[in-house]
């Protein structure tokens, strides 16, 4: 599903450039549940770009559904995105002035479904969501969680094949967290490969597979099995703080 | 472009965006608005002003005589000029003259009818001084050559004469006493452009027989064919010279003989009037382009604002060109139905200032028997030229929204996102 191999980016910033990813090699598989971790400014956050052809990189190769992502034309990124990919925000990127149900249906505009069809597909969408009553509220009359699942549900209407959220949880407090968690898990369970990037250790230890990163380099991989072991550990770590 | 659905979400953008739509509507609609206004007042002040220049026909010239203010072939200053029925024959006849009239002053006019009289001016003159003057005939026919040869005691009296005299009654073939002399009504008239028809106007050689003039005239008008100032100087200056010949004295004795040039004038007026036109329009073309720099600015923040809400777009499977069609459509609907708002309102207004002026118009014509007085008159703008500033403004705005746009459309999502 997602191969990277020796993925090189730096950003310009003023004279000198930063070496942001350092070399990363990795593989994602269809139905996955992963998390990326680090402290910041180690990368995360670019490398879910990169993946979520948000954004491009400067050396190595990244394979998405078998097909070689570098130097694609705007165009091409955009339909490609539009088709594969849903995206989920920290600070959820809702359009200020379209209610929940035109947020939510906005990806299908872009596919060519006609105004009327796409708001029944948005409705359905908010249904599975519990947010059928707010359709119409803007999404300043929603609170942090109903604005995150309604871009959820954004995410989820063009029925991509991976979900990339960056810092889903990052706006919420903890109980509406563990509920957005909730979802991505669901999401998970029907197949859909969903990759988050997090810096709060219980969110990622709701995953089936951590990564993390250190100064663009991935520092180390818990799978599944060692994952009991990661929450011990983390455990372990908060009541010595 | 005629897909509804882009249309519609471009409605909804615009229904939920009044503000920026208000602003970016208003500087196009001011522009066209001012432009409208300026145009319509120049090509009212310069109908009214070419109006008032119908009075005379333009290409008329006045010579008259005086006394001599400069010595000549050793005869002092100070002698009195006398011109004759004799130049009348001369200066029909020079090159580049068309009509041509003497005129010998009679003093002490009153008219009488029955029980009426008044005080007016009888003008003796040739039957040319109608195309002179421009003389309307309302009624019956003006001074004739038969007149002239038989000095027949015939006068065509002006409509406020009639008016006064008359009342409603028939005046052609009634008698009119003028200082006591029976003149038979042969016409009634009104002077072109004119406010007040108080002249009448009998035969030169009527006036001459019935007033002691034997053969002499006071002065002459005359048109000439002239196009330029320079032809009709040139033709004046032979009038000059020739009557200066014969008379004795310098051709360019003002004194001596009088001479007024009208083209000279009126292409004078009409040079004014084109600066004005320019002046206009150098003000027009500030405007428009104050209008366009407005609808840029406002363009340019309208997609700064909107660059996160780009960013949201393509992150979720816009293209680069849908996002610029998006924001330009926006741009050009806003600015065609803003233009023609502006458009309307300001050939509204030009409207109902015409609808005023011509009341106005219509008022003093009224109580100045037909012939009104203004300055400024139908200022009305040429449709073609609001169409092509409304289409400039639309192009301009266009223009300005699409380099910004295009850039925005460019930049990777992710840095669109990041814009807060």
């Amino acid at each position: 599903m997602i191969s990277l191999n020796n993925v090189h980016k730096s950003y310009a910033t003023g004279s000198n450039s930063l070496h942001v990813l350092k070399g990363i090699d990795l593989e994602i598989k269809q139905g996955e549940f992963v998390s990326i971790m680090g402290s910041s400014g180690s990368g995360k956050s670019t490398l879910l770009n990169i993946l979520g052809i948000l954004d491009n990189y400067d050396d190595g190769s990244y394979y998405l559904n078998g097909k070689l992502v570098k130097d694609m034309s705007e165009k091409q990124a955009a339909k490609l995105r539009n088709e594969l990919v849903g995206f989920v925000f920290q600070s959820f990127n809702l359009i200020s002035f379209k209610n929940a149900m035109e947020n939510v249906a906005l990806p299908l505009y872009y596919q060519g479904v006609n105004r009327k069809k796409r708001n029944k597909i948005a409705l359905e969408y908010l249904d599975k969501l519990g947010l059928l009553p707010w359709a119409e509220h803007m999404p300043n009359e929603l609170s942090g969680g109903q604005k995150q699942r309604v871009a959820i549900a954004r995410s989820l209407i063009s029925q991509p094949k991976i979900i990339f959220a960056d810092e889903p949880t990052g706006a919420l407090d903890t109980s509406t967290s563990y509920e957005v968690m909730e979802i991505l898990k669901n999401i998970n369970n029907e197949g859909i490969t969903v990759i988050l990037v997090t810096h709060e250790h219980d969110i990622a230890a709701m995953t089936q597979k951590i990564i993390r990163l250190k100064d663009g380099k991935i520092a180390e991989i818990i799978k599944n099995g060692d994952l009991k072991h990661f929450q011990e550990q983390y455990t372990k770590a908060l009541e010595t703080a | 472009m005629f897909d509804i659905d882009k249309w519609q979400e471009i409605l909804s953008t615009i229904k939920k965006n009044k503000m920026r739509t208000f602003l970016t509507g208003f500087s196009v609609a001011w522009g066209i608005f001012m432009l409208m206004i300026l145009l319509g007042a120049g090509n009212g002040l310069s109908n009214g002003v070419s109006e008032n220049f119908k009075r005379d026909a333009i290409n008329a010239m006045w010579l008259w005589s005086g006394k001599t203010s400069i010595p000549y072939q050793g005869m002092k200053e100070g002698r009195q000029i006398r011109l004759t029925n004799n130049d009348y024959d001369i200066i029909k006849d020079l090159p580049g003259i068309e009509y041509t009239s003497g005129r010998y002053y009679i003093g002490g006019n009153t008219f009488s009818y029955g029980n009426e009289y008044g005080e007016y001016t009888a003008i003796t003159c040739h039957p040319d001084l109608k195309e002179v003057e421009s003389i309307e005939i309302i009624k019956g026919r003006f001074v004739n050559e038969v007149d002239l040869k038989q000095t027949r005691k015939s006068v065509v009296l002006g409509k406020d004469i009639y008016d006064a005299l008359f009342k409603d009654k028939e005046a052609i073939g009634e008698y009119v006493r003028i200082n006591n002399i029976p003149f038979k009504v042969v016409g009634i008239c009104m002077e072109g452009g004119g406010t007040r028809h108080r002249n009448a106007y009998i035969p030169v050689s009527t006036g001459q027989k019935v007033f002691n003039g034997s053969n002499r005239l006071h002065n002459f008008a005359l048109t000439v064919d002239a196009k330029t100032i320079e032809e009709s100087q040139v033709i004046e200056t032979r009038v000059r010279e020739r009557l200066a010949r014969k008379h004795k004295f310098d051709s360019t004795d003002e004194s001596a003989l009088g001479s007024y040039n009208k083209l000279e004038d009126v292409i004078e007026t009409m040079k004014i009037f084109q600066a004005i036109k320019i002046f206009i329009w150098i003000i027009g073309i500030g405007t428009l382009i104050a209008g366009v720099v407005g609808v840029s600015n406002i363009m340019l923040i309208v997609v700064k604002e909107r660059t996160k809400e780009i960013g949201i777009r393509k992150a979720i499977g816009a293209s680069p060109a849908s996002v610029v069609g998006l924001i330009l459509l926006e741009s050009i609907l806003i600015t065609t139905i803003a233009g023609y708002i502006g458009l309307v309102l300001g050939t509204g207004l030009m409207e109902g200032v015409n609808f005023f002026v011509e009341q106005q118009y219509a008022a003093s014509a009224a109580t100045n028997g037909g012939n009104g007085d203004t300055l400024f008159r139908n200022p009305t703008v040429n449709l073609n030229v609001a169409m092509a500033a409304t289409m400039l403004l639309v192009f301009a705005g266009t223009l300005a929204g699409f380099i910004p746009a295009k850039r925005a459309s460019r930049i990777k999502p992710i840095e669109a996102l990041r814009d807060e």
